[in-house]
């Protein structure tokens, strides 16, 4: 038996694991993708202290995978099928039906990006229609692109997509930003932006090359206009990864695990930290702040329980 | 050799993609990309699990621009099926391991 298990291994699930480890707590971290999270899809991380230049985000989950199993963290690579509670007893299944025992857990799953439901999103899906510019973007050198959404994300990944597209649209529902105040100054002056205000995105359409157009539809004027773009990007939020929680834990509206400020659930010895809780702030630097609060709680539950 | 997938470039698409008598599966991917890392081990492993009936091969996007181009890779990594010679089917992003077999499985009869 593990005395903490903790599922998904972003900022928040590392940290988490570095203090349990330094608790000399024997802790094992389940990760079905990659190390890192959705970290590892942004290129260049600004906002989190200590990098005065910037640092890559593969890079940043690579030092903080490092950093956490130095101290003794084990990772696992596997998915998880379901997770029950029994008494003090945490039992997860794992997708080959193997099953592991924890005395206390701590789910920090995050979160993925949300799709449009539009005609032609899953059609076109790698073929112009992406949710990660990281990894796509340099398949649309001199291309014309766009961007969906106008938060944080969106407005890091039109200005990345710059760097490769002739011309990078970004089309809002809204008629401003909601972007950080410096990104929205680097969009908004940056020459190959243009902003789609109050418009949405009605139907991806494409032939055999992949994406050709888009209808886009103002929602004022409730006008509706084509225009031309090789690719897509989607960053319209994300939802949570939650799925094989249900019954475990109380969840939001939203389907995110609610916590109290010490990041207990509604399940005795179960905490979450990172994007999977429900908060308003998801960031790097407030997943690490979960991520060590979990792990010290966790580690008072054992003490206290066991 | 069983314990490869082919890497294979311009030059070589041709020979080992192109005119295989059997199925070829073919990973596009590059240095840079996240989820590509989580599906190499992943084709590694089918090569060996179908060593002599698949063939399986990769294609660095980075140094082969014209083969991605070629194919219309807008993203990666794309994982393309190939039988006599031509396209027959292709996966876009990281999935998982059961779902690539069945794929190929199904191709296989």
């Amino acid at each position: 038996m593990y005395d903490v298990i903790i599922i998904g291994g972003g900022p928040a699930g590392l940290t988490a694991g570095l203090y349990t480890s330094r608790g000399r707590l024997k802790t094992l971290l389940i990760e079905k993708g990659l190390i890192g999270g959705l970290v590892t899809t942004t290129e260049w991380v600004e906002n989190y202290p200590g990098f005065e230049e910037g640092v890559m985000g593969a890079e940043l989950a690579q030092k903080m995978q490092q950093q956490a199993t130095k101290f003794g963290l084990e990772i696992k690579q596997a998915a998880v099928e379901r997770v029950s509670v029994d008494g003090k007893k945490k039992t997860i299944t794992l997708d080959d039906g193997s099953q592991l025992e924890a005395k206390a857990l701590i789910l920090t799953t995050g979160a993925h990006p949300r799709t449009l439901k539009i005609p032609g999103e899953d059609e076109f899906r790698g073929k112009g229609v992406s949710y990660c510019a990281t990894c796509d973007g340099a398949f649309f050198k001199d291309n014309d692109i766009a961007v969906v959404g106008g938060g944080d994300s969106a407005v890091q990944e039109a200005i990345f997509l710059t760097k490769f597209a002739k011309t990078v649209y970004v089309i809002h529902r809204r008629d401003k930003l909601r972007a950080e105040k410096i990104l929205q100054e680097r969009a908004l002056s940056n020459p190959k932006i243009k902003f789609l205000w109050d418009s949405v995105v009605e139907k991806i359409d494409g032939d055999n090359s992949g994406v050709t157009s888009l209808l886009v539809k103002n929602v004022k004027t409730n006008e509706n206009t084509k225009i031309d773009v090789q690719g897509v990007f989607i960053y319209i939020g994300y939802n949570p990864n939650t799925e094989f929680m249900s019954g475990l834990a109380n969840l939001d509206k939203e389907n995110y695990l609610i916590t109290d400020e010490n990041m207990s659930t509604s399940s005795p010895g179960v905490y979450a930290a990172g994007d999977v809780r429900a908060k308003q702030l998801k960031q790097i630097a407030t997943a690490v702040g979960d991520g060590a609060i979990a792990g010290v709680e966790a580690e008072k539950y054992i003490e206290e329980n066991y | 050799m069983s314990d490869a997938v082919i890497s294979v470039t311009g030059e070589t698409f041709d020979q080992v993609v192109i005119q295989s008598e059997t199925l070829v599966m073919v990973d596009f991917w590059a240095t840079w990309c996240g989820p590509c890392k989580i599906v190499a081990p992943v084709v590694e492993e089918l090569a060996k699990e179908y060593d002599g009936k698949v063939v399986f091969a990769k294609v660095n996007t980075d140094e082969n621009p014209d083969l991605a181009s070629k194919h219309g890779i807008r993203g990666i990594p794309t994982l393309m099926f190939f039988k006599g010679g031509e396209v027959k089917d292709q996966v876009v992003g990281a999935v998982p391991k059961a779902q690539l077999k069945s794929k190929i499985d199904s191709f296989l009869g």
